[in-house]
């Protein structure tokens, strides 16, 4: 199922969405699968604050934006997505990876 | 074209966990910024840091002092083409203190974080914050002197922690 859903998406060489309008929850959820992300509400929070800002910037936010703009903290950001906050929840979320050094 | 996975998230290639020792030896304003900077960087990149404050950088780890940090303007090389001070003029009483104002501008305007703070966002990151114990004890330092979160640990300890780790001195 998973599988299937990943499969009809296209993808860099960095497993990040080319397309970031074609991105559903679904896509949201089968990403978040392959990343071993098993997404909470505060996964989502932080997920759907990366594609509103996305919509009214053009980019994905930085980490710190996260932290500055929703009530999840830095330590919180590490524990939801460890290995690379910013760039593991801009994945889950169909963005680009953030270029951003901060 | 590659499907997410975990793997691609990790720089640590083959060979495991890759781990990064900034060492920060200078105090200035100007000079503090690049260690914290590559710390949040590597952590941000999944990478383990271990920052070592020796020295002059141990001012960036001190309650006391880390929110006063100041530019230089006398001896500073940097100073003549950005600022446009030329090296006799910065020994003017102030001129440190505009210096440094006009760069906390600067670092404001691009959203990075005050010292303490960006110190703090550093430890919730995980990145292990270490004071010289040699720098301490000429410093007259104490645990108490330092942020909450760091330790106290000397240089031959800090070799241990971190064999194999690439190694910035700043």
């Amino acid at each position: 199922m998973t599988q299937d859903i990943l499969n009809a998406v296209a993808f860099d060489d960095e497993g990040f969405m080319v397309e970031a309008s074609a991105w559903t929850e679904e896509i949201g959820k089968a990403i978040a699968e392959a990343l071993e992300v098993d997404l909470s509400d505060r996964h989502w929070l932080v997920v759907k604050y990366a594609r509103q800002e996305f919509e009214s910037q053009g980019e994905p936010p930085t980490l710190r934006r996260i932290t500055q703009e929703t009530d999840v903290s830095m330590k919180e950001m590490y524990q939801l997505f460890p290995g690379g906050p910013a760039k593991i929840a801009a994945n889950i979320a169909g963005l680009q990876k953030p270029t951003g050094c901060i | 074209m590659a499907k997410p996975s975990r793997a691609l998230h990790q720089s640590s290639g083959d060979t495991g966990v890759r781990k990064l020792a900034l060492i920060a030896s200078k105090g200035s304003l100007d000079m503090a910024y690049p260690p914290l900077i590559l710390a949040n960087a590597a952590r941000m990149s999944g990478i383990d840091v271990e920052m070592f404050f020796t020295f002059w950088g141990l001012d960036i780890i001190t309650k006391k002092k880390m929110s006063g940090l100041n530019v230089a303007t006398v001896g500073n090389p940097n100073m003549h083409p950005w600022f446009g001070i030329p090296t006799l003029l910065g020994a003017i009483p102030g001129m440190s203190a505009a210096a440094s104002w006009m760069m906390r501008g600067e670092i404001k305007k691009l959203g990075f974080p005050k010292v303490p703070e960006f110190m703090e966002q550093l430890i919730d990151a995980g990145a292990n914050v270490y004071g010289c114990k040699m720098s301490m004890d000429m410093m007259k330092l104490t645990q108490d002197d330092l942020i909450d979160g760091s330790t106290v640990l000397g240089a031959m300890e800090f070799m241990d922690l971190t064999e194999g780790a690439q190694i910035v001195f700043v």
